[in-house]
């Protein structure tokens, strides 16, 4: 995984990479693609209830289980922290504390995203290249 | 990941995923694919029954605990109810010792925190003697 994505993903990533065979050669930026594109519509969800006054914190939290159970699956560990972090603060009925940690939770995630694009365009780049190794040695 | 990954595609076992979320639903999936276990998808508890109902049997079912319409504690109860024998494990990110109790008690076999690993996959089916580790 190397030290480009150390701290942003755990180990549960590399199980991850572990299921992706030749039967499934894209398995893992499929399941990235699904986290994101869950990830979006949950971020859309809770920026909504955010604005709603008052705060329904059983709402904001159930959302957030979601969320964090897709961070966790996919080794996320900053999102995931960023997740427990904001379920807290709905435990504790705390509003300035869940946007104040919604906020951080958004750039991790946007980091995130970006740091997974990269790695898996660097991925094909690699694979482009053994091909080309390959049919120039033939 | 330590150990070799066993293939059991010769016991022809059969597995029901029962899972609201797509990330896990994608995983659990793959991971009984990689185990050689035929598996289907279902996004809750509601779903899982009705499958059983329309006359589907599975050896294994891989029961998450939070979901919509029908939770996994109501959908293992019913599915028990039924006379569903399967073994049930259930899975979920809930692992305190109270919700635990309450799913083991609707009529589980065996559980195990997400996220489901290969080797954590290997160990339920240990447990629910599909599989003998070596």
């Amino acid at each position: 995984m190397g030290k480009f994505m150390q701290g942003y993903l755990d180990e549960q990533f590399m199980e991850l990479e572990e299921l992706q065979d030749d039967a499934n050669p894209n398995f893992v930026e499929e399941v990235a693609a699904s986290y994101f594109k869950d990830s979006a519509r949950l971020i859309n969800n809770i920026d909504q209830a955010l604005r709603r006054g008052p705060l329904d914190f059983n709402r904001l939290d159930s959302y957030m289980h979601q969320f964090k159970g897709s961070s966790t699956s996919i080794g996320a560990s900053k999102v995931k922290t960023e997740c427990t972090m904001f379920r807290e603060y709905c435990r504790a009925g705390n509003a300035e504390g869940c946007l104040r940690t919604f906020q951080e939770l958004k750039k991790e995630h946007a980091t995130l995203r970006k740091k997974l694009e990269h790695y898996f365009q660097v991925q094909a780049s690699d694979q482009l290249c053994v091909i080309n190794q390959l049919q120039n040695m033939c | 990941m330590a150990g070799e990954i066993p293939n059991l595609a010769e016991s022809k076992l059969t597995a029901l995923v029962v899972d609201d979320n797509l990330v896990n639903q994608m995983m659990h999936h793959k991971l009984l694919d990689r185990l050689g276990i035929r598996n289907d998808v279902v996004c809750n508890g509601q779903e899982a029954v009705d499958a059983h109902c329309s006359g589907r049997n599975y050896d294994l079912i891989l029961m998450d605990m939070e979901m919509p319409i029908m939770n996994g504690i109501q959908a293992t109860k019913r599915l028990r109810e039924m006379g569903i024998e399967s073994k049930i494990a259930g899975v979920t990110t809930r692992a305190e010792e109270e919700e635990r109790k309450e799913f083991m008690e609707a009529g589980l076999n065996d559980f195990q925190e997400k996220p489901l690993t290969i080797s954590k996959l290997v160990s339920i089916l240990h447990n629910l003697d599909f599989y003998v580790q070596t």
